[in-house]
Order: structure tokens, then C-alpha cells, then sequence
């Protein structure tokens, strides 16, 4: 199953994750990325790769387990 | 869906657009033309962390050979997009390859503006891996910098030459350059950025020559008074690399013009992508050209579905995003600022540590933009209500509660 990682120390809270994935991403109130689950399934992978790769600085990053 | 998509540019739209083709589940060739023979690189960095030094050129890498060979990307880097074929589906390159097509993203983007002022050397633009690089050699000598343009790149150029160790200028004939973005009110508090960072501004002035050379240039303003500078660095705006297009057919209007779909109009084969497309946008119900990352992002997912799915077309109607860090404010600016009419300022634009979102709304009452400083929970929170058409006053509410909470924990003091 596809899990979620994130580098908490690489973000910067541009946010576009959150736009492109608001069910798994979000921002708090310092401004770093929050991951709302660490799996996904296959069927949504592709929406999410779509959000992880719209990450400026690439602090996002699905693994396969 | 197979066959084969030719993506024409090797920057992020182009890149990310050959990624998404595969998220979408294309399995047939996909082939990524660019000019630059470099690794395709990231360009917001080079106004600030490569220019500094801080990044190296790993740092800036958008696709390595690796990923590109495991997703089944050919690479065609270092060769320029001669032509369009329309009719025969063909790029033919600037070594006369001819490369056949069911689908072409075309994804050239912009380049900077040339500098109308040409001594005989020491002005610079910054737009490629290479412009930076020349950039930051001339940054390593001593002397004082001229900005020439007070946009988004002008003020990070000059952010980042300052935290050289330079004496910095930004001469701008706007008399509030980012007001332009965030209306003139705001952009005033964008200028004392620049004053509270030693940093001088000349704006509401134009330059009229730049004289001399590297290390000893001249510029003449246009009230007559010089500025002396050993760098200065022209930030006035990109043009759309559509020139190659030019004898193709495909219509162009300062950028290939496109539909809802972001294929180009009266080619459907033909799409393109971030700064060199200007679509008609369904929702704004007018065409656009915008020079955004997130845009060039945004728009080359849009396009790699609707050339792996053909029967399930989506528009493209996105909410316009930028950021920009310049000095120690990270701004974020959401929807369009300047068709407000009214605006509220919520926390403090002003002081040492601002955090502060700008609301803007108009007669619908409706949020229409917003610009927040060192605050991307008031950015999600405006993103998500421009685009779900959120009212002004309940966006408002929501984001005056949320200033009312503790101040963030200072990040040093967060655990791991």
C-alpha cells in the first residue's frame, strides 16, 4: 500500500499540496504540512502524486510498502 | 491511450507534464525536447538560494536520468524546437531530427525581457540556470547593485544582494511596482520592505542609459541624477517563447492561444502549457497568459489528462497562485487582488515579525484575492474561499478568529 511521507524541515508552507489533495495535506498554524493519513490507496494515487509533485521545495514523497 | 506526445521545453511545465502523462495512465512514448543541454532545473531558486550560493546545482534538479528512465521519459536535451509541422504531426528540431506526433505540449515558456540598455558589459537579466550563475560570479566582487525593476524578481535579486553584503538600489518608474499585484495601498508597505532592509528605492523613475562597464557602470535616471554600480540587473518582465511557431499556423497572440481545454485553437493535437499558453480561462470568461509556477503545474496536469483521457476533457479554470520570498517575508498571494474594490488587513503588515493576510473583495461581496505575509494558514484558508466563491465577511470572520489564537511556537522550539 502507498504511504505518505513528508520532510517537515524542507517545508515551507506554499500550500499547493493542500489545494491539490485537501483529504490527506494540510497546513497548521506555523505553517508546516500536515499529513491527515500516511495511506492511500492505489485508486487515488494518481491525484496524489499530482499534489505531491506540485511541492516547490519536493518536501513531499509516496513510498511503496 | 498510446501513441506519442512530444512535450517541447524542459522547465517545470514541461517536466511536470511528462510526469502527470504517466500518472494518467498514458502508456505510449512520451519525449521531452529542451534547448538548454542542462538537467532540467527549477527556476525559483535562481533569484535566491543558488544565487546566493546557498544551493548548489543538485539542489535545483527537477528530473533526474533516473526518474525519467523509470517513468519511460526520453530525454532530447540541448537541442532546440525548430518548427511546427501541423498537418504532417511532426517537431522538426534545430538539427533538422524530425519527430512525429500524435499530441505536442507545447511548454517553451518565457524569457526575460532583454535589457534595453547595453554597455559594454555588467548588465544582467535572470531567467536560466546560466544567467544566475553569471549572476552570482559578479555578486562575489565588491560594489554597489542596481535593480532595475521592482516586480517580484527585482525586490528577491535584491534581497539576496543585499544579504551579500551589497549596497542595493531598485529604480522602478511605478511609483508603488508591486501595486500592480496588490493594489497601491499595500504595495506602499512592499516598498518599506525594501527601507527596512537597507535596501534604497527609486521608484516613480526611469532609467534613461547605463554607461561603462563591469565594475564601473553609470545609470542615468530619468530626473538626470546617476547612480553608480559595478552590477546591475534588469528585472522588467518575460515574453512567451512562441517565436518558433511563428510560420506553423497555430494562431499566437502574445502566447499560443488556446481553449478552455489548453489546446491550441483550430489544432487539437496542439496543446500548450504555463507561460507560453494564454487560454480562455471558463471561469474569468476571458483569455490569459500567466507566469506562475504553480500555474505552469497546474496547467500541464490539466493537459496530460485531457491527452490521456480525450473523452473526458476537463477545462482548465484555475485560481490564479504565487509566492514570492523577499527579504524575511514569505508572501502568498491568492485569486486577483487588483479587481477588489475594498480591502480589510488583518494582523500587521508593518514591524519586525509581520504575519498578516490583506482580504480584497468587490460589489459581488464575494472574497476575490487575498495577499498574506508569513501566514500559510490564512493562505489555505483564502485559496479554499476564492475558490469555493466564499463570502468577504465570512472569510474575514474566519481568519480574524484564527489571528486571535496564540502567536505560532517559534519554530526553533518545535520538536522534531
Amino acid at each position: 500500500m502507498p504511504v505518505l511521507k513528508a520532510d517537515f524541515t524542507l517545508c515551507q508552507g506554499y500550500a499547493n499540496c493542500v489545494d491539490g489533495a485537501p483529504d490527506v495535506y494540510d497546513i497548521d498554524d506555523d505553517g508546516v504540512v500536515v499529513l491527515l493519513r500516511d495511506r492511500i490507496t492505489d485508486e487515488e494515487r494518481p491525484r496524489i502524486e499530482e499534489a505531491v509533485r506540485s511541492c516547490p521545495v519536493s518536501a513531499l514523497h509516496i513510498e511503496d510498502e | 491511450m498510446t501513441g506519442t506526445v512530444v512535450v517541447v521545453g524542459s522547465s517545470i511545465g514541461g517536466v511536470r507534464t511528462a510526469q502527470a502523462l504517466r500518472s494518467e495512465g498514458f502508456d505510449g512514448r512520451v519525449v521531452l525536447v529542451g534547448a538548454d543541454a542542462t538537467a532540467p532545473y527549477d527556476k525559483p531558486p535562481l533569484s535566491k538560494q543558488f544565487l546566493s550560493g546557498d544551493w548548489d546545482e543538485a539542489r535545483v534538479g527537477l528530473l533526474a536520468s533516473e526518474e525519467a528512465d523509470r517513468l519511460g521519459i526520453e530525454l532530447r536535451l540541448g537541442v532546440a524546437a525548430g518548427r511546427l509541422d501541423v498537418a504532417a504531426r511532426q517537431v522538426i528540431l534545430a538539427d533538422g531530427t524530425a519527430l512525429d506526433y500524435d499530441s505536442v505540449v507545447v511548454a517553451t515558456g518565457a524569457s526575460a525581457r532583454p535589457s534595453p540598455w547595453r554597455p559594454r558589459s555588467g548588465v544582467h537579466v535572470i531567467r536560466t540556470l546560466e544567467d544566475s550563475r553569471r549572476l552570482r560570479t559578479a555578486l562575489g566582487s565588491e560594489g554597489p547593485v542596481v535593480v532595475v525593476g521592482g516586480g517580484f524578481i527585482g525586490a528577491e535579486v535584491a534581497g539576496t544582494a543585499r544579504a551579500l553584503g551589497h549596497e542595493v538600489t531598485v529604480v522602478d518608474p511605478l511609483p508603488t511596482p508591486i501595486g500592480r499585484v496588490v493594489g497601491p495601498e499595500v504595495g506602499r508597505y512592499f516598498s518599506e520592505l525594501h527601507h527596512r532592509h537597507g535596501v534604497q528605492t527609486r521608484f516613480g523613475t526611469g532609467v534613461e542609459a547605463v554607461d561603462g562597464e563591469a565594475g564601473n557602470l553609470q545609470v542615468r535616471l530619468t530626473d538626470g541624477s546617476l547612480l553608480d554600480a559595478a552590477t546591475v540587473v534588469v528585472g522588467i518582465g518575460a515574453v512567451p517563447n512562441d517565436g518558433w511557431l511563428a510560420d506553423s499556423g497555430v494562431p499566437i497572440d502574445n502566447g499560443v492561444l488556446c481553449d478552455q481545454y489548453s489546446r491550441a485553437v483550430d489544432a487539437p493535437d496542439v496543446y500548450a502549457i504555463g507561460d507560453v499558453a494564454r487560454w480562455f480561462h471558463p471561469g474569468h470568461r476571458e483569455h490569459m497568459r500567466v507566469e506562475h509556477w504553480t500555474n505552469a503545474v497546474e496547467q500541464g496536469a490539466c493537459a496530460a489528462h485531457n491527452i490521456a483521457h480525450p473523452e473526458d476533457l476537463r477545462p482548465y479554470r484555475p485560481v490564479e497562485y504565487v509566492w514570492s520570498d523577499q527579504y524575511d517575508w514569505k508572501i502568498q498571494i491568492v485569486g486577483r487582488p487588483t479587481v477588489g474594490t475594498r480591502f480589510e488587513i488583518v494582523g500587521d503588515l508593518a514591524g519586525d515579525k509581520p504575519r498578516a493576510a490583506v482580504l480584497y473583495t468587490d460589489e459581488t461581496s464575494r472574497l476575490r484575492g487575498a495577499v498574506t505575509v508569513n501566514w500559510p494558514k490564512a493562505l489555505v484558508t483564502s485559496r479554499r474561499a476564492v475558490t469555493d466563491g466564499a463570502s468577504f465577511d465570512d472569510t474575514l470572520a474566519k481568519i480574524s478568529a484564527v489571528a486571535a489564537r496564540p502567536a505560532p511556537a517559534d519554530p526553533a522550539a518545535r520538536s522534531a
